[in-house]
């Protein structure tokens, strides 16, 4: 998980990511969205390579990056706590909504009288 | 357990600092933010799911300090406190945010209303002062459900016992 974060933690592997998530792309692709030279671009690929978020195939003369779903889901495991704490302060704040907008209708209600 | 993808509540990590929370609430933003910065509300909504949850501080003014303290016992109570920084109602409120036994790392929250039909977004955005803190922080959620599990089993023992006792009758 580590290691994910890490990869995760430099702005520009981030984006990276974040444009594999719509699509599979060449390096040429990332390059070229990124403005960023392709060694640069070759390096952070690795990164996030070598921490399971992306993976490479060959598709013709290119070589095609994509997400690896494994690796988002981890992510996404190791978020769940945290987001069910919120998740559990959000549902009983609902209730709290709730009974407030009771109260105001009831008071609508009662100037109409 | 929930599954994650069951969940209301939405969390992303937009950068390495940072954490952003998304909700959708049924109420119009004047009675979210009602909910939010009425100290005799906080404590029926903040605290997890079965901790009594007190407010000791709450002054919802710029500079102003909060502090809740909650826990399922006196024996387990920590508090939570920061600053308010900004107050716009109904729309935004900015507050510093910290766990006592954790003190020293501090977020900075951001909580933002927008109102669309009658219903309310909520986004918290807490910023954090380092990739550390905020994995920290995440982690420690991880921590809490551990404790609840821990609670379960505990629950689940108390019942194993009571049935044997309920059994040798």
């Amino acid at each position: 998980m580590q290691e994910i974060l890490s990869a995760l933690a430099e702005p520009n592997r981030l984006q990276i990511v974040e444009l594999l998530r719509r699509k599979p792309l060449a390096v040429g692709e990332i390059v070229e969205r990124l403005g960023l030279r392709q060694p640069q671009v070759s390096k952070h690929l690795r990164v996030l390579s070598e921490a399971g978020l992306v993976e490479v195939r060959p598709v013709g003369q290119q070589r095609i990056y994509r997400i690896r779903a494994q690796a988002l889901k981890e992510l996404d495991t190791w978020l769940d706590p945290y987001r069910r704490t919120w998740d559990e302060r959000f549902d009983q704040l609902d209730d709290v909504l709730r009974d407030l907008k009771e109260k105001d209708k009831g008071k609508r209600n009662g100037r109409r009288k | 357990m929930a599954a994650a993808s069951e969940s209301k509540t939405k969390v992303t990590l937009p950068s390495d600092r940072e954490i952003l929370i998304t909700r959708e609430f049924d109420a119009p933003r004047d009675v979210v933010f009602k909910a939010m910065t009425d100290p005799g509300l906080i404590s029926r909504w903040w605290g997890p799911r079965g901790h009594t949850t007190r407010v000791d501080k709450m002054e919802v003014r710029p500079g102003g300090a909060w502090r809740y303290i909650s826990g399922t016992s006196a024996a387990d109570e920590t508090a939570f406190r920061g600053e308010y920084r900004e107050i716009k109602a109904p729309e935004r409120i900015v507050q510093t945010f910290e766990w006592e036994p954790m003190a020293g790392h501090i977020s900075v929250d951001t909580a933002t209303l927008t109102e669309r039909d009658g219903r309310t977004l909520l986004t918290v955005r807490a910023l954090f002062s380092s990739k550390e803190d905020r994995d920290g922080m995440v982690q420690s959620g991880m921590e809490k459900g551990l404790a609840e599990t821990h609670d379960r089993f505990a629950e689940l023992l108390a019942e194993l016992r009571a049935e044997t006792r309920s059994g040798a009758r």
